[in-house]
Formats: structure tokens, sequence, C-alpha cells
């Protein structure tokens, strides 16, 4: 039997795959997120922003179309847990290189099918995200809150969560075109894909490396990636940008967009249970226009905070207003909340990068 | 922001109910509607339709009833004088009107511009050259074709491109004579038969991409420029057969997400070079093993798919395309479903959605079934579950063709060879087919090879048969049974398996607590808290459906739109639950049918999208504990719930269940009506070939033989003579095993009929329909005239009495319809049903009065003095109206088109007007009869029919037309001096006659058979060929009586001097 205890005591009963361990003793934790998109499992799991995280996946039916090794957006998962109401074997699209099961044995992500996802996804929209742990009994669950009462994200506050995920050495992807520095939190296969359009020459940096480094190596822009955790515990990040913000070209994305916040001065929160999905209604500020975003996000920019840093709000979540963009009203900087890059999702924004490329003159 | 300048708006609705053109686009328009009225629009609606809600005077400011030509229209524009006209809610033929209204320069003349999508974007999606150079420019990819008048030109380009190419012939009516060609040979014979077929002597040969998956964009974009994908769906069939014709699945289950992606990014590409204000379909082609695709066709308006996606997602499309026309953007409109959120935003779903398409393949079992390029559905039906197992099997139940799991048991009998033979050549009963050849152990890749089905799909279909086989071993065993019941296995099929009952199965099941819950469709995943009240069921964990403390009442709605159960019963379905509501009693509504206004979320205060089987119904019931469920409004489907509902305990209202028996079982009915002192034709009854002979010498020939419990006249036939009756009562035997036939003397006369309202004590009549065909015709497929035309006063009064008298006796609370024959001047009952008919709406639409929302009061325990109704029959108002039943038959390749006591036709439209001639030239305009039509008449006269024949054809002679005629009606013709020009019979080996036809040298045939159903007749082929040419084909004298009378009061005749 496998079982997902939720901190609050809440239960759900299902089947464990993937790595679902034989040996009764051993328990898994993470925060549990939800994500509403209906494609794209593959891009999500290997998504390292969901470090730390148990993911559920609304869509009830996954691996429908099978594990297709080169969409994978990072090589290392650091994702915690995959929840879905029904595991397919693949059998949907005849050129897979695996099964979504397979997938998950060898990478060691704990998974549990046959639960009521809708219930879990409701419950967590109701009462925030929870942070939630695998275990074969419920009374191990139970137990498991005793004894760890603290989020389990916080847990491994030592090492944030970015550290784990960011590259461990730089290293460069050859090209003819400007040269760019992309500060790497955990950055997805796809944005370093969406940078090379242009020929760029980039250089990949650690999180850890610092501002006179990265400015050693003379970029014409630089890139702050997505990444995972709580953008407000990762204090010496938030320094090395404040060093690099006026001198160069800047774009962010996700967390990169937070960092960048922080360090102008302004400030983020944790939103109720975040935004996870491929249909978060986006709105230019600017000309009024609307685009589908995907996102997946659990803080947010404070507006307000933004008052006096430079910083302008650009774009706002049509649903609930949060800020999904800003620009900076002297230099050539701008970051965004959502995935301009989509994978998965929708890409309807790539001119975001064209955007950027302008501003390095590529 | 909305656009001031819209203060009043046109809207066309899609005309009658045909194949390819169905109650989706009442659906559309109605919804539409109420949103330009909830923003103070005053909204004009026209339709030829009267079984609409949309042309109910509650949903538009003025309705007319009146035909859907581009005259009409003119008129109605310059009296109206609106602002606006919206061409994009009823279907292609609004789409086509509003096209001519523009091009022939009436709208600019009248100040009338149109709404939304512009005229340039739909021709530049609708023009098939425009739409190729708009699809090279923007470099999207369209499969290579040409259009060619000769073989040679055909040859000479597939050569070029390779085979296989697909042959489509340009303006034939039935899509006849195209295909695909796997080789010069095959094309070549293709070729010449769709060079035939077609009216204009063209083909258009395309790069077949056969094989490939089908799928479907839903998009939605505002004037300035937002654009969004509501839904994208992928066909189960590959392409090849029609999307109307494929078993659809929403969301896209096989595909990446770089597919997705790549295919919505196209579509928005598409959409916004078109210039779409409003809803828009993008069909494209995707190859299966790589990222290629190509795009099959764009409707740049609502569609059938945008129901289905407006369904399947809780997104009101028709509502939103509405707004967007008025000038609202995307971002300034709020989700309905979650009253919070944004409108702009793309529905999430948590769970999976199957479309099955319900053939009329059990009406027409002569028709050819295999599916191909054009559509022959007449509907549908959605399920909705938590995998796809169980969305198909909920599905499958909800097409009421006996199978409650994918299992059809006459399947058995093929051999294996068969079998994989099927799979080659898809038909209705391709997905039966798929299932027995995995229980007969056949492996995925011989079947796959066979099908060419995505693998995904046909390992849930193996699914379902691995487990069924699993249940069929291991009985009564917990664990197996949750498994099933979570993979969609029906009770019933489940007691199939364990030989058991399915009350036992039931019984158990609740006792071990095994029961589903409900969940929502909230666009969101979940993601927002919803106020919708959509509701399915699904064996999980938390239930949504919480119900109300509220008094309330369940309204059974009436399954897919068949041949014989139409539009008609959605309509009164609708009428039902809103008079529930004006009386303060919360509804909920159960349905299965997407194209629906009753299955709009708004319709009723609950919506339960389940199939309506014994158990479906059940579970619904056993949550909400409503103080009644109301069955006479849903159809036979509903009435046939009565019965096992009661028994499990469940209340009816309305009309009893032991009523509703002494009205349909004949033996009762029978002591009813002697009890009454009513005639009703001498009969009887056999359930066997011997007890329907010893029947047959009782009661004389010829006579009518029908299985008992059957709607729409299904296997219902006339028999002449003993050896008809020995076929006759074989077929229905083997079609309907068990069943009682009855046989009953066949009456000639003229055929009346009756809808009546009764609180069991007082009953009031709104109208007799008096039928142009005698009785004989179906009486959904006669033409119908209100206020009767030629029923004496007397037979009126006895006609009350009796309909009185029935109702009474037979203690109808609610709606009761009767069919009566007038033969030698004697009121003889053929037919009594207890609960609303197909005539309801048109007798609604005439009086003015909603007979519906009358008979609901009563239900709920008014009186009909309390409602302030006249008892017995309503006075008549000064206007007459005709009802004229529409075919498909064109679409419907091999199908017998002459009318008979089976129904065949799959709509209706309403004329009205101040004499009998005009509401009947009316009429008959908007059911398509060509009412201009000279030239040469066809006569080909059964020798029975000849006598009566001759003073009609006389009157073709007297309107100018020219007379052609075979051999024997030639002689009888011109024996009585009548001028004719023989043709030669095919049988005599010449194609004279059918060539006649379709070069047009024939403008109307007349054509009336003798009864034995021999296709290979030449009566046969001529029928064929004339309604595959859309020509006027009579195959009943009184329909072409009919039809000259109205040409003689309003063409002048062509006389010359003597
Ligand atoms: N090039 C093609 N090769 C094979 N099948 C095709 C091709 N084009 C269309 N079809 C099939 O024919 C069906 C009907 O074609 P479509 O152009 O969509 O006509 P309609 O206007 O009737 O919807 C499609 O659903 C598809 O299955
Ligand atoms: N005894 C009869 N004599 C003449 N015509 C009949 C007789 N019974 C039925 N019909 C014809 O057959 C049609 C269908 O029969 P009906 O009993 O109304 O079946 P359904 O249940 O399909 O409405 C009628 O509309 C009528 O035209
Ligand atoms: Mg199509
Ligand atoms: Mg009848």
């Amino acid at each position: 039997m496998a079982f997902l205890v939720l901190q609050d005591g809440t239960m759900f009963e299902g089947e464990g795959f993937g790595a679902w361990p034989e040996d009764f003793e051993k328990t898994q934790a993470g925060e549990v997120v939800f994500n509403t998109s209906m494609s794209g499992y593959q891009e999500m799991i290997t998504d390292l922003s969901y470090s730390g995280q148990i993911l559920v996946l609304t869509h009830p039916q996954i691996g429908n179309y099978g594990w297709h090794d080169e969409e994978n957006e990072a090589d290392k998962i650091l994702l915690r847990g995959l929840v879905v109401r029904e595991l397919s074997q693949g059998e949907g699209s005849e050129h897979g290189d695996r099964s979504l099961e397979e997938f998950c044995k060898v990478q060691r992500i704990w998974g549990l099918k046959g639960i009521d996802t809708r219930a879990l996804t409701r419950h967590i929209r109701k009462e925030g995200t929870l942070p939630g742990v695998f275990a074969h009994t419920y009374q191990q669950g139970m137990k498991y809150w005793e004894e760890n009462p603290q989020n389990p994200m916080d847990m491994e506050k030592t090492k944030h969560w970015v550290y784990k995920a960011t590259v461990q050495e730089s290293y460069e992807i050859p090209g003819s075109g400007p040269y760019v520095a992309v500060l790497d939190c955990g950055a997805k296969r796809n944005i370093l894909r969406s940078l090379q359009q242009r020929g760029l020459r980039i250089r990949v940096f650690p999180a850890w490396s610092s501002a006179e480094e990265i400015l050693a190596s003379s970029p014409k822009g630089i890139f702050l990636s997505n990444g995972p955790g709580d953008p407000s515990d990762l204090p010496d990040l938030v320094k090395t940008v404040q060093i690099l913000l006026p001198k160069l070209p800047m774009m962010g994305i996700c967390l990169g967009h937070q960092i960048l916040a922080l360090a102008a001065g302004g400030k983020t929160y944790k939103l109720p249970f975040g935004h996870r999905g491929g249909n978060h209604p986006v709105q230019d500020l600017r000309t009024g226009k609307t685009t589908m975003t995907a996102q997946n996000h659990g803080y947010a920019v404070e507006a307000d905070s933004l008052a006096s840093t430079g910083f302008e709000v650009i774009y706002k979540n049509l649903n609930d207003g949060t800020v999904e963009g800003m620009e900076h009203t002297q230099y050539p900087i701008f970051s965004v909340q959502y995935h301009p890059e989509g994978a998965p999702g929708p890409d309807e924004n790539m001119e975001l990068f064209e955007r950027f490329f302008a501003a390095i003159g590529a | 922001m909305k656009n001031m300048k819209w203060n009043k708006v046109l809207v066309i609705g899609s005309g009658p109910i045909v194949i390819g053109q169905a109650a989706e686009f009442d659906y559309a328009g109605t919804q539409a509607c109420r949103a330009l009225r909830e923003e103070g629009v005053e909204v004009v609606l026209v339709n030829s339709n009267p079984a609409t809600i949309m042309t109910d005077r509650e949903v538009a400011d003025r309705v007319y009833i009146e035909p859907l030509t581009v005259e009409f229209l003119e008129r109605i524009i310059e009296r109206e004088r609106p602002d606006g006209l919206i061409p994009t809610m009823g279907g292609q033929t609004g789409l086509n009107l509003a096209f001519q209204l523009a091009e022939r320069g009436i709208l600019e003349r009248c100040g009338v511009q149109l709404m939304g999508t512009s005229l340039e974007s739909i021709t530049k999606a609708e023009d098939r050259e425009h739409f190729r150079s708009l699809m090279n420019f923007l470099g999207e990819p369209v499969p290579p074709s040409v259009i060619v008048s000769e073989v040679g030109e055909a040859l000479e380009f597939a050569e070029g491109i390779g085979y296989p190419v697909i042959v489509r012939p340009a303006y034939t009516l039935g899509g006849t004579g195209g295909g695909i060609a796997q080789d010069r040979e095959s094309l070549q014979e293709i070729c010449k038969s769709g060079l035939q077929a077609s009216l204009i002597g063209q083909i258009l040969v395309e790069k077949s991409v056969a094989g490939w998956k089908e799928i479907e964009y839903e998009v939605l974009r505002d004037g300035a420029g937002n654009c969004i994908t509501i839904c994208n769906m992928e066909n189960m069939d590959p392409v090849g057969v029609h999307t109307g014709d494929s078993i659809v699945v929403a969301p896209c289950q096989t595909l990446t997400d770089r597919e997705v992606q790549a295919l919505r990014t196209s579509s928005r590409r598409i959409v916004e070079a078109l210039g779409i204000e409003g809803g828009c379909n993008v069909q494209y082609a995707l190859h299966p093993e790589r990222l290629e695709y190509v795009v099959i066709e764009v409707n740049p308006r609502l569609s059938r798919s945008s129901a289905l996606a407006s369904k399947a997602t809780g997104y009101p499309i028709a509502k939103v395309a509405a707004k967007i026309a008025l000038g609202y953007t995307l971002p300034e409109l709020t989700n309905a479903v979650t009253g919070k959120t944004s409108a702009c935003f793309e529905p999430a779903l948590d769970y999976v959605v199957v479309k099955i398409p319900r053939w009329p393949f059990d009406k027409f079992s002569d028709a050819d079934r295999r599916l191909g390029t054009q559509m022959k559905a007449t509907g549908e039906v959605m399920g909705l579950g938590r995998n796809l197992e169980t969305a198909l099997q909920k599905a499958v139940r909800s097409l009421e063709i006996k199978a409650y799991g994918l299992l059809l048991p006459e399947l058995g009998d093929l051999s294996d060879e068969e079998i994989i033979k099927r799979c080659q050549k898809p038909d209705d009963q391709l997905l039966f087919i798929l299932a027995e050849g995995f229980r007969r152990g056949f492996s995925l890749e011989r079947i796959q090879k066979a099908s060419r089905w995505n693998p995904y799909f046909l390992l849930a279909i193996r699914r379902i048969v691995k487990l069924s086989n699993e249940l069929q071993t291991t009985t009564w065993q917990d664990d197996l049974l949750l498994k099933a019941k979570r993979m969609g296995f029906a009770d019933r099929e489940i007691a199939r398996l364990w030989e058991t009952t399915e009350k036992e199965l039931y019984d158990y099941r609740e006792n071990k607590g095994i029961r589903p819950v409900f969940k929502m469709v909230d666009t969101c995943a979940g993601e927002f808290e919803a106020l919708t009240p959509y509701f399915y069921s699904s064996y999980d964990q938390e239930n949504e459906g919480i119900p109300s403390p509220k008094r309330k009442v369940v309204v059974l709605g009436s399954g897919p739109i068949r041949i014989g159960q139409g539009i008609e019963f959605d309509y009164c379905s609708v009428h039902s639950v809103l008079a529930l509501k004006k009386a303060g009693v919360e509804t909920i509504i159960i349905n299965n049918n997407p194209e629906t206004v009753s299955t709009d979320f708004d319709t009723a205060d609950r919506l339960y999208f389940e199939p309506l089987t014994l158990e479906d119904v059940s579970a619904v019931l056993d949550l909400e504990q409503p103080e009644g469920v109301i069955v006479q409004f849903g159809g036979q489907t509903a009435i046939g719930l009565a019965k096992p509902l009661a028994e499990r305990g469940y209340k009816i209202l309305g009309t009893s269940i032991e009523d509703i028996d002494r009205a349909e079982e004949r033996g009762l009915f029978d002591v009813v009506l002697n009890a009454i002192g009513a005639k009703r034709p001498k009969g009887g009854q056999a359930s066997s070939l011997e007890e329907a002979r010893a029947v047959a010498l009782q009661i004389g020939y010829p006579l009518m033989i029908r299985p008992s419990f059957v709607l729409g006249g299904r296997a219902m036939e006339i028999v002449y003579d003993p050896a008809e009756l020995e076929n006759v009562v074989n077929r229905a035997m083997a079609d309907f095993p068990g069943q009682e036939l009855w046989m009953d003397q066949y009456l000639v006369g003229t055929e009346v009929e009756v809808d009546a309202i009764s609180d069991g004590e007082n009953v009031s009549i709104p109208g007799i329909m008096e039928h142009l065909e005698r009785a004989g015709v179906h009486s959904g497929d006669s033409i119908a005239v209100y206020p009767p035309l030629t029923l004496p006063e007397p037979l009126k009064e006895r006609i009350t009495i009796l309909t009185t008298e029935i109702a009474r006796a037979l203690n109808v609370l609610g709606l009761l319809n009767i069919q009566y024959v007038i033969h030698q001047g004697e009121v003889y009952v053929i037919e009594v049903n207890p609960r609303s008919s197909r005539t309801v709406p048109f007798i609604s639409k005439v009086t003015g009065l909603s007979i519906v929302d009358y008979a609901t009061e009563v239900i709920l325990g008014k009186s009909l003095l309390e409602l302030n109704l006249p008892l017995g029959l309503w006075t008549v108002p000064e206007r007459v109206a005709v009802k004229v039943p529409v075919f498909s038959f064109s679409k419907l390749h091999q199908v017998e088109p002459s009318l008979g006591p089976e129904m065949k036709s799959t709509g209706e439209v309403m004329g009205v007007d101040r004499t009998y001639e005009k509401a009947l030239y009316k009429a008959l305009l908007a059911g398509g009869f060509n009412m201009s039509a000279h030239g040469s008449l066809l006569v080909t006269l059964a020798d029975r029919d000849k006598q009566e024949g001759l003073s009609l054809v006389k009157k073709f002679v007297d309107l100018g037309f020219r007379i052609l005629a075979t051999e024997g009606t030639a002689k009888a013709l011109r024996e009585e001096g009548i001028e004719v020009i023989p043709v030669e019979k095919l049988h005599q080996g010449s194609t004279e006659i059918t060539d006649a036809i379709r070069q047009g040298v024939i403008q109307c045939v007349l054509n009336t058979t003798t009864h034995n159903k021999k296709q290979a007749s030449d009566g046969f082929a001529i029928r064929r060929t004339a309604v595959e040419q859309g020509i006027p084909c009579f195959t009943s004298l009184d329909t072409a009586s009919a039809w000259v009378h109205v040409l003689m009061s309003f063409l002048p005749s062509l006389m010359p001097l003597s």
C-alpha cells in the first residue's frame, strides 16, 4: 500500500510506482503542488524548478505518449515525487524511447497513482500549498510529521535547492554571436535553446559565482534563469545580482525575475498555492493585449514594493492581478514571472528573447 | 468595450435538422441570442425550424419562422432594419445566406453591417483558392491538390505527387463518387464515377493523408487580436473518416506537448491571418510518427465541433463569440464558470471526454454503413470520465443501441478474416469490431495494422476486453468490482458477466458502499472555485455534487438525435425545466447529448452529464433525493426508464407507470378503448410465424406489422400477401427477439394527430393536425396542416370527445399525443403516446402558448381550470401552419427514399401564413423544394396508383411540364390523351433514365413503389438518382398533389391558344 499523508493529516491511498521502495522504513517528503497542464508531463517532471516538491498532475491520464529523451528539460532530477490519477504505459506515440514508469524507476522518482487527484488539488487550493510525505502506512506518515514538523522544503536550508539545481562547474556553449552569461539556478534546457537561436556564445555559471568572476568574462548581457525555492532565502545570489544590476542588459525568467526584484530593493511573497499550468492569462499593461503563458512558481513579486526600485510592472496576471513582468525605466533590463519558452505550454511570447537579443546587439 | 452602434441585431438560424447540421446550432444560436439581450440589444431571429428553443419568443425580441432564402431575409431586413447581422451562428446555412445577402448588395442598401468575422475573412477561409494561397503565404502546409475535369489530368497529377490520392467530386450533394485511390487503376475507376456524379463534371484530386492522426482546434479571437484555443480534440479514427463520424477524444491524448504547441501555434496564426473575430475551427492531419502536419480545413464559424468543445470544457463559446461580435475583447469578459477569473484563458480539463456519433443504420438496414469523408451520423453522445475507458463506456451506453459494454453479440458470427477486413474498412460498428478482435486474442500489431488506430486507443479497448474476461472467470469479488466500476463498466454488463440480474448487482454494490461520486466540470481543473453546477460521475473519493435542501425535480432528457427522436424532445425537456424554475422548484437535468440546449450549464439549476440508463440515472437520484422524476418530455428514451425507475422505488411524476403501460401494451389498451367505445383497426398479437399467419387470416390483407415499444415506426411494414408476411415476420423476430409483434388491419384514409394536456379530470386540446399524406406514411414524415384542412365539424367533435375520454381513461397527468385515421367516415385510433410528442413545438409555435409549460404545471399539481386553459378543443387562430418534413437521403447511400410507415426524416420546417396555400408554399420552400420548377417530369406509377395518378399528371401538363414516362405508365397516360415521351427502363439494359436525371434533362420525378423492397428495381435507381441530384422526388401521390396545388396557385400556367 502506498500513501500520501499531508501535514494536516489528510491522506490519500493509492499504488506506488517508479522508485517506491520495498523497504518499509523509507519515506519521502516534499512540498505538494499541482500543475494543470494537459500535456507535457515530461517537461514538467524534468523541470528543476520542482526541486524538493511532490508534483500532482491534474490531467487524469499521464504517460500516454511515452518518454522522449531528447525532450528532457534537465539531466538531473530533483523532483521528490509524482502523483497521478492514472498512469499509462506510453503506447500513444510509436517513437518514444521508454515509458514514463521506466523513467521514474531509473531516475529514482517516487510515484503514486490511483488517487483522487482532483480531491487533492481542491484541498491544496483551499488550504494552500502543503507539505506531504509518501509513506507505507498512514501511521508512518503521521509519525513522520511528529518528528519533522518543519516544511521539507526548508529543512535543507543549509543548502538552498538552487545550489543543488545549478551546474556544478561553469561551461560554455559555443556560438558566433555576442557573448552572454547565464546565471544558472536550475535553467530549463529550452531556455538555453531559446538563447542559442541567434548563435549567441553562452557561458553558464553556477549560482554561487561571484559578480566579479562573471564580469571578468566580459559578457554583453546577463540572463537570470528559473529555479526552485524561496527567492528571499538566497541573499548571496541577490547580492551578486545587485552588483551586476546597472552594468549590463539583463533578462530574467521566473526565479530570475524574483531575484532581480529583490536585488533592486523589491519584495517577494509566497502565493497561497502558486501558479502552475499552461493557461495563465497575462496582460501587457502597455498594449492591453493578453497572451496565454506557461507558469510554474510558488512565489511572486510584490507590486507595491517596486515603487522606488526603478522597475515598472509591465505584465500582470489577468486572474489575480499578480506581477507577471517588469522592466527598468532606464536600463535595458526586464524580467517575466512566466515562462516565455513554454515547454510545456504556449510559446507565444518567444519574442521576449528578441528584446534581449536587441539589447545586446545580437 | 461594447460598440454602442449595435442596437438591433439579426441572427440567422440553421434551418431544419439534416445530417451534418443538427441541434448544435440551436444551442449556439440560443446562447448567442441570450448573450446579446443581456447587453440590451434587440434581437431579430429568423429560422424555419419550429422545433428549436431559439425560435421561442423568450429568446429573441422578434422571431420569424420563415424560409431561409435570400428573398425572405431581404424582406425581413427591409422591415426590421437591424444595425447588424451575425452570420456565424447558423452553420453553413447561415453563413451562405449572409454571404449572398452581402453579395447582392442587400446589406449595404439597408444599412446592415456584418458583425464579428468579416466577409473577407469568411471568403478567405471558404474559397479554396484564396485559402490555399493564404496557407502558402503563411507557410502552413496543405495537401497538394488539383481540380480536374478529365481522368487524364487526374492521373498526371497523381503520378507527379505519388499515391495514394483522394478524389472528391465538386458539387455533388451526397459526396457520391469519391474515394481513396492507391494506384493508377483504382484512380481511373474512381475518377470516372466521380466525374459522372459531379453536377459540373469536376473533381478534386488531393494527396491522401489517410491514416494520419486527425486533430481539431477550437479557437476564439477578438477584434483586438487576443486569441485563445478553447480545446483540442483528437479523432480515434485516423484521417479518412469525417470528424462528424469519428469517435473523438478531448483533450488530445497521444500528442506530445511539442506537437500540441506546434498545432496550437499554427491554428492561432491561421486565425490571426484570417482576421477572425469570434469562433473558428481548424482541422489538421498530423503524421503519426513525426512532427509533420497538414491543414485539412478551416470553418470560420461556430460548428458542431465548437458545440462539443463547449460541453467538453464548460466554456460557453457561443456566448463569448456573441460578445466579441458586439465589440468586447476577451480580457474584458469574465469566465462564467468561475464567476471571478478572466474569460481570456484556456480551459484545463481534469477528465477525459469521448464523443461517439449516433448513426441511423439501425433504421436503414439497407444503407451503406461504411464511413468515409461524407458524414452520415444524425447525432452524437458524449461521455465524461476520469479515464478513457470510463468516458468511452459511458458514451457507448448513451447510444441506446442495446450495447452496455464493448460487445455486439451479432459480431460473434463473423470469421476472423471478416473481422480484419472490417478493421480495414471502417463502418459504424468498428469500435465493437476492434473489441471483438481482442476478444479473439488477435495481437495488438495485427489489429493496429488493419485499423491504423493509435495503439494507445487500441490498448484502452483491450484493457476493457481483458477486464471483462477476468470478470467472467472471477465473480463476486469486490476489488475486481471496484476496478471494473473505475473502468466504466455498467452494472448491467457486470451482471451479464456474473450471470446475475442488474438489480442484484446494484444491491450488492450498494451494500458494499461501492458508489460513484460526482465531479464538477469547472474549466480550470480545480485551480479556482467554480460556480457551475455541471457534474459527471466517477468512482473516486471526493463528492462535489452536494445536494441542496430545496424542493427539486429531475427532468430526463432524450439522448442523441436520431431519426424518430429529434430535437423536438430537447425542446420539450428545456421547457419543462423552465416551467419548473418558474414554479420555484430546483431543476436537475440528466442528459448525454452535447449538441443541445438542455445540456447548457445554465439551462437547469444542475446538470448531470450522464448516460440515460437505469444505473446512471439511479445514481443521480440516490444522491439528489428529488421529489420525483419527470419522464414524459424526453421521448421514448425517458419513458422507457419510467418503469425500471419506479420498480427501484423512485417516484415518477405525471402519468403513472401503470397508465403508461395501459397505453403502450396492446391488450391493456384494447380494454381501455373498448370501455369508451373507441374503434381501432382490427388486430392481434403474434410472437411466432404461425401465430402471425393465424392473425392475418382473421384480419385480412393489407395489414401492418410492428414490434411493440419502438419509436419511429421502426421495423414497421405494410404487408400485402402471405409471402411478404413470412419475410417481414422473420426479420422482425431476428431484429427484436422476444418482442411481441403487433398486427393491424391497414386502413386507408386521412391521418390526423392531436396533442392534449390532461390533469386527469379535464382535457385541453391545443389543436388537431391533419396530414396531407394518407395513413401509411409515418406521421413524422407527413406534411401536417393546422388547423385541419378537410375535416368536417362532426369529426372534429368526435375527435375531441375521443381524446378527452382516452386521456381520462388513462388518467393522463400531463401530455398525450394521439394519432387517428379517418377511414370511411369513421374515426379509428392508431396510437396513443402518453407523453410529449414530435408535434408539440410545432403546435406551441402556432398557438403561441407553450404547451409543455402548462403540462409541467399540471404535473406539479395544478388543474387546468386553475391554469385558465380552455377545456376541449382550443379556438383556432387566424392563421394556417404547415409542417414539412426534411430528409437527408442524399447523404445516405443505398437508402430507399420512398415514404412508408417507417419514419425517415431527420428534421422539419414550418410555414405560417393567412391562407393554406401560402403557408404550404413557405413550408415547402423552407423544406428545400424547388418552388419555381418547370421542364420535364418523369412519371412511373405502380399499377394501383395509375388511375389516381392520371389526374395529377394532367395538372403537371397544365402547368407546362413535358411528361416522360416508362412503358406501362406511358401507355396508361397516352390512353388518357396525355402527350408522353417514353423512356426505356433500366433493366432493359439502358441507363437513359438515370443519365437524363444526372444531365439535368429531368426536373422532377413522380415515382410510386410497389411494396416489395427490391433495391435492384428501376424505381429504386430512379429515386436514388433523383435525391442525389437534389431534384424533387415524389413517392406519394399526396405529396405531389400538394406541391402541384401550390405551384398552380402561384405559378402562371402556359396556355397556347386552342
Ligand atoms: N487529403 C485528405 N486525405 C485523406 N482524407 C482526407 C483528406 N482531406 C480530408 N479528408 C477526410 O475527409 C473528411 C472531411 O473533409 P473536410 O474537408 O473536413 O470536409 P467537411 O467540410 O465535410 O468537414 C475529413 O474529416 C478527413 O477525415
Ligand atoms: N392500422 C393502420 N392503418 C393505416 N395506417 C397505419 C396504421 N397503423 C399505423 N399506420 C401508419 O403508420 C404510421 C406509424 O404508425 P404509429 O403507430 O404511429 O407508429 P409510431 O410509434 O412509429 O409513431 C402512422 O403514422 C400511420 O401513418
Ligand atoms: Mg471537416
Ligand atoms: Mg405515430
